[in-house]
C-alpha cells in the first residue's frame, strides 16, 4: 500500500480522516517508505538541524549532533546521550494523595492512596510538555522504556549507511 | 481410506476397528514425532527443518486452498456448533473456538472466536503423548478426550476442551480441539471467574487430558460426574455436544480433504504451513518494529484484607509483571518476565500456557492480522515466563480460576512495548496504549421464584470495554476487549433470558473512565439492575484493577480511571416502580444516593465477594476505559467539545486536565469554549508543572530514603518482598538503580 506524504502528514497532526485511514493506511501492506517520509516530515517542522535518527514520542527524539548522538526534546532542549534514561533528566510530579490524583479523575476512580501508589508525571525541564506518565508502586525504578539498535535498524534493515556515520 | 463408521445422527452405530501403536506417521510412535519435531526445531530454527517452501512456492492455489478449507472448516463448525449450545456465553457471545493440530500437538489453523486457545490444546495433545498415552490409555479412532486443567494446557478453569484424535489409515493425521467457555464449573462459589477461590481443591470440575468417550460416544459415568459436579447441568451437557458435535465435523471435513488431495500431500502441507507462520512472524517484524530493547511493568491489585475468605488470603497483596522484550536484528522477537510476583492464595495464578496463549491472542492482534494464524508464531518468540512465579508456578495445588487476572494486566506492557517499535518505525496508526481489563463483572446465580430453578449470572457484555488510545485517534469506545477480537455485547434481552432474576434498569457511557492524553482512551459504562422474583440470590463483583491502576498511559497519556464497588440493600425500589420512577446512573461516584433510599455499600475496591442479595436490591456495575495517548494539553478544542457534549467526561474534569473552560447546556448537550478562560486556564496548568514538580534527581533521594525506611504501605512491601524472596536477576537491578547495598531486603517484619 503506497500512502502519500500528505496523508502521513495529516497521520501525523491526527487528521486523517477515517475514510483515508481505514483505507489507505491501515491495511497490509504497509508503505514500505512509511520511516523514511516519517522522518522527512519530523525534521522539516522542528527548528534545529540535528539529524533526526528515531522519534521516541511526540516531543522527543534521537538525534546525532555535534555531541555525538543525544536525546533531544521538540524544543530544542538536550537531555543525555542516547544511550542513557532521558527519564533521569525531566523534571518530575508524583501525585500519591487523595487531593492531588482527584485533579485527574472524580473520586473512588483513582488510586487508593493506602496503597502508596504513584501516578508520575515527567515534564521536559525547558518546555514543560509531559513526555510520559507512568502508574506504579512507591519505590518502584525508572524504567528505561526503550533502547534502539540504531546501527543494526539502518545498515541491516534499512540497508542504508546510519546518517551519522558511527 | 480412513475409519468411519456407520452413523445415524451423530451416534456411533457399528464399533470403531482398534488400532495398535505405533500410531505416528511412517511408522512412529507420537513421542518419536515429537522428538523429531523438537530436535528438527533446534538445529536448524525452522519447524521440520522447512527452509523452502515448496509446496507454496510449486502449487501456490492448491496449497492456499487446503488452508482455506481447513480454515472454512474450523469457522463452519464453530459457527454451527454454538447453536447446539444453550449458554448465552457461548451462543450469543461466541465463547468457543476449534483448533486443528498435528500428531505431535502443533496447532495447524484456528477458527474465529477466543483464539487465546491456540495454543493450550497443543500443551494438553503434548502431556498426553509424554505420559504414553499411546501406549497405555491408548489413542484409538473415536476417542473423546477432555481437559480444562490450567498447568497442563488451558487458560482457566471454567475453558473446557474436547479434543479428538483423527485417524487415516491407522495413522494419526491430525487432533481435533473444540473449547467452550463454561457459565460454571462447580467450585467453592457460584460463578465462571472465581473470586474466593484459593486453592485448587475449590476450583470445581477438573479434567485432567481425560478420556471421556469412545466409539463417538461420551461415556456415561463422565457425564453424570460433570453433570453432578456443576451447578448448570444443562448448559454443561449443551455445550459439551457442541464441542464433540464441531470436532467431528472438523473430522469429516478433513477425511474429505485428505481423500483428494491425498495423505502425504496434507502431511507436508501442515509442516509447511506451520513454517509459514513463523516466517511470517518474523518477516512482520522486520516489516513494522524497531530492534532494540523494550521494557515495561504491570500491576495486579489484589485487596483481599477485608474481603478475603480464606484466612492465608486476608491480606493485601500486589502482583509485580514486568515485561521486556528484545526485537532482535534477526528478525526474532524475544520477552521475559524475570521479577514476576510469586503465586500466591488467590485466582490469578496462571500456568504458564495460559500467558502462551495471551501471547498469542496480543500478537495476532497486533503484528498478524493476517497470514497463517498457527503454532509458527509461538515458534517465532522466545518467551521466559520464569518458573516459580505467579505467570508459571508449575504448581497444580493452587487455583488458576482468574488465570486473566495476571493474563490482562502483563499484555498492556507487552502491547506498550510493540506500540513504542511502531511508532519509532512511523506507524502510528498500529500504536495501541492497552485496553480496560474486563474482569467480571458479576457473577453468581439465584433461583427463580416462580420456577424454584436456577440462574446463573454471567453477563459477557463485560466483553466491551474501552480500548486504549494509538497514535493517530481516540481508543474504540465501550466496544473492545483483548481476550477476544470478535467482542459483543450481546442483546440485553439475551441476558435477560438467562439472568431471569436481574433484569437491566439502564445502560449509560460511564464519564471520566476514558484516559487522559492528547488521544484519549476509549470510554466505558455503566448498568445499573434489580433483583426480581427471586431467592436465594449470591452475587459477586469481580472487576479488575480497582485501588491502584494496573498500567500506565502512554507518551504523555494518561492511565484510564480505576474501578469500584457500588451496591445497594433494602431499597425503596418497590415505592419507586408503583410510581414509575427509578435511579438509573452513578455517573459521578455518588449519584446513586439521591435517587435511591437504602444500604449502600461503596468501596474503592472493584471487587465485593459473594453476597446475598434481595429482592429490590440494587446492583451496579461498570466497565473500564482504555489507556490514554500523548500530553492532554495537545488535545484539540473540537475534540474536547465532543468530548463532553457525548458525557465522555465532566466539565470538571476537563477544566482540569485539559485547561478547557465554557458553559455545558445539560438539556442540549452543547457545549460553548470560553477562549479567553482557557486560555488562562491552561497557562495556568503549564505553570503548575513548573512549580509542583521537581528534577528526578533529586525526587530519585527522595524515593531512596522512603526506601531505606520502608515507608511504603503493606502491600507494595509485600510486592518487593516476594520478587526479593524469589532472587532472581530483577532483584538486583533494583537495588542497583536505587543505589542500595548488596543484602538491602525489604520483608513484612
Amino acid at each position: 500500500m503506497s500512502t502519500d506524504k500528505s496523508q502521513i502528514e495529516k497521520l501525523i497532526d491526527g487528521t486523517l480522516p477515517w475514510p483515508e485511514l481505514r483505507d489507505d493506511v491501515l491495511p497490509d501492506p504497509k508503505d514500505p517508505e512509511r520511516f523514511e517520509t516519517t522522518i522527512e516530515i519530523l525534521q522539516e517542522r522542528v527548528d534545529w538541524d540535528d539529524r533526526i535518527l528515531v522519534p521516541l514520542n511526540d516531543h522527543l527524539y534521537v538525534v546525532a549532533g555535534d555531541d555525538g548522538r543525544t536525546v533531544k526534546a521538540e524544543c530544542g532542549h538536550e537531555l543525555c546521550s542516547a544511550d542513557e534514561n532521558w527519564k533521569l533528566e525531566c523534571d518530575i510530579r508524583a501525585r500519591e494523595e487523595q487531593e492531588e490524583t482527584a485533579e485527574l479523575y472524580p473520586e473512588l476512580m483513582t488510586p487508593d492512596p493506602d496503597w502508596t501508589f504513584q501516578i508520575r508525571e515527567y515534564f521536559c525541564p525547558e518546555c514543560y510538555s509531559l513526555l510520559d506518565v507512568e502508574a506504579v508502586p512507591a519505590g518502584y525504578p525508572i524504567l528505561q522504556k526503550f533502547e534502539p539498535d540504531i546501527d543494526t535498524f539502518y545498515e541491516e534493515w534499512l540497508d542504508q549507511p546510519v546518517p551519522d556515520g558511527q | 481410506m480412513s475409519q468411519e463408521p456407520e452413523t445415524t445422527q451423530g451416534i456411533a452405530s457399528d464399533e470403531y476397528d482398534r488400532v495398535e501403536p505405533p500410531i505416528g506417521w511412517d511408522g512412529q510412535t507420537l513421542q518419536e514425532m515429537l522428538d523429531e519435531s523438537e530436535q528438527l526445531l533446534e538445529d536448524t530454527g525452522r519447524y521440520h527443518g522447512r527452509e523452502r517452501l515448496e509446496m507454496k512456492e510449486d502449487e501456490p492455489f492448491q496449497y492456499e486452498r487446503m488452508f482455506s478449507r481447513l480454515r472454512g472448516a474450523l469457522v463452519n463448525a464453530r459457527e454451527t456448533a454454538l447453536h447446539i449450545s444453550a449458554s448465552a456465553i457461548v451462543r450469543e457471545i461466541g465463547e468457543l473456538a476449534f483448533q486443528l493440530y498435528t500428531p505431535e500437538g502443533d496447532c495447524i489453523a484456528t477458527s474465529t472466536g477466543i483464539i487465546v486457545h491456540v495454543h493450550t490444546g497443543s500443551l494438553a495433545i503434548k502431556y498426553m503423548i509424554e505420559e504414553g498415552y499411546e501406549h497405555g490409555r491408548t489413542i484409538q479412532p473415536g476417542d473423546i478426550f477432555c481437559n480444562n486443567d490450567n498447568d497442563l494446557g488451558n487458560v482457566h478453569t471454567a475453558d473446557v476442551h474436547t479434543l479428538i484424535p483423527i485417524f487415516y489409515d491407522d495413522e494419526l493425521i491430525a487432533w481435533a480441539d473444540g473449547v467452550t467457555h463454561e457459565v460454571d464449573i462447580g467450585g467453592s462459589t457460584r460463578g465462571h471467574d472465581q473470586l474466593a477461590s484459593t486453592t485448587r481443591y475449590e476450583d470445581g470440575l477438573y479434567a485432567t487430558c481425560e478420556k471421556i468417550g469412545e466409539n463417538d460416544e461420551v461415556y456415561q459415568d463422565w457425564r453424570d460426574r460433570a453433570e453432578r459436579g456443576t451447578r448448570t447441568p444443562m448448559f454443561w451437557d449443551l455445550d459439551e455436544k457442541c464441542r464433540v458435535a464441531g470436532a467431528h465435523m472438523i473430522r469429516e471435513a478433513l477425511t474429505d480433504l485428505v481423500d483428494e488431495v491425498g495423505v502425504e500431500r496434507y502431511k507436508e502441507f501442515t509442516r509447511e504451513a506451520i513454517e509459514e507462520g513463523r516466517q511470517t512472524l518474523e518477516s512482520r517484524v522486520q516489516e513494522r518494529l524497531f530492534p532494540g530493547t523494550y521494557r515495561d511493568a504491570s500491576f495486579m491489585p489484589v485487596p483481599f484484607k477485608e474481603e478475603g475468605w480464606n484466612p492465608v488470603s486476608q491480606k493485601n497483596m500486589l502482583n509485580h509483571l514486568p515485561v521486556e522484550m528484545e526485537v532482535g536484528g534477526d528478525g526474532g522477537l524475544s520477552l521475559d518476565m524475570t521479577g514476576a510476583s510469586p503465586p500466591g492464595p488467590h485466582p490469578y495464578n496462571c500456568a504458564e500456557g495460559s500467558m502462551q496463549g495471551g501471547l498469542w491472542v496480543s500478537l495476532t492482534q497486533c503484528l498478524l492480522h493476517d497470514g497463517k494464524v498457527n503454532d509458527g508464531s509461538y515458534f517465532a518468540v522466545d518467551a521466559n515466563f520464569p518458573e516459580g512465579s505467579v505467570v508459571n508456578p508449575q504448581d497444580p495445588s493452587l487455583s488458576y480460576h482468574t488465570a486473566w487476572g495476571s493474563i490482562m494486566p502483563t499484555y498492556q506492557a507487552v502491547w506498550k512495548n510493540i506500540s513504542r517499535a511502531f511508532f519509532a518505525r512511523g506507524f502510528r496508526e498500529e500504536v495501541n496504549t492497552g485496553y480496560s481489563e474486563s474482569g467480571d463483572t458479576m457473577s453468581g446465580g439465584g433461583f427463580n421464584e416462580v420456577t424454584d430453578e436456577y440462574f446463573p449470572i454471567a453477563p459477557f457484555d463485560l466483553s466491551c470495554q474501552g480500548m486504549g488510545a494509538s497514535a493517530s485517534r481516540d481508543g474504540l469506545d465501550y466496544a473492545y476487549t483483548m481476550w477476544n477480537p470478535e467482542t459483543d455485547m450481546g442483546d440485553i434481552e439475551e441476558w435477560e433470558l438467562i439472568e431471569q432474576g436481574l433484569p437491566f434498569l439502564s445502560r449509560h457511557i460511564k464519564p471520566n473512565t476514558a484516559g487522559h492524553g492528547k488521544y484519549r482512551g476509549g470510554s466505558g459504562w455503566e448498568t445499573l439492575r434489580v433483583v426480581d422474583r427471586s431467592y436465594d440470590m449470591s452475587l459477586y463483583k469481580h472487576v479488575r484493577p480497582g485501588v491502584t491502576n494496573s498500567t500506565s498511559g502512554m507518551h504523555g497519556g494518561y492511565p484510564q480511571a480505576t474501578n469500584y464497588s457500588v451496591r445497594v440493600h433494602n431499597t425503596d425500589l418497590e415505592e419507586q416502580f408503583e410510581d414509575a420512577e427509578y435511579p438509573i446512573s452513578d455517573k459521578v461516584p455518588g449519584d446513586l444516593e439521591e435517587d435511591v433510599d437504602g444500604d449502600v455499600v461503596r468501596t474503592e475496591r472493584g471487587i465485593y465477594f459473594p453476597t446475598t442479595f434481595e429482592n429490590h436490591d440494587l446492583v451496579y456495575y461498570h466497565m473500564g476505559g482504555g489507556p490514554g495517548y500523548g500530553d492532554p494539553l495537545d488535545r484539540p478544542f473540537d475534540l474536547l467539545k465532543e468530548d463532553l457534549e457525548k458525557e465522555i467526561y465532566t466539565p470538571d474534569v476537563v477544566e482540569s486536565v485539559y485547561g478547557v473552560v465554557g458553559d455545558l447546556d445539560e438539556e442540549e448537550r452543547e457545549f460553548e469554549i470560553d477562549h479567553d478562560a482557557t486560555e488562562e486556564r491552561r497557562e495556568e496548568i503549564r505553570e503548575q508543572r513548573r512549580e509542583e514538580s521537581q528534577s528526578v534527581r533529586s525526587f530519585i533521594d527522595e524515593e531512596r530514603d522512603r526506601l531505606v525506611d520502608r515507608d511504603l504501605s503493606d502491600p507494595a512491601r509485600r510486592m518487593y518482598s516476594g520478587v526479593f524472596d524469589r532472587g532472581d536477576d530483577w532483584s538486583d537491578e533494583f537495588r542497583e538503580f536505587w543505589d542500595l547495598p548488596e543484602n538491602f531486603e525489604i520483608n513484612m517484619e
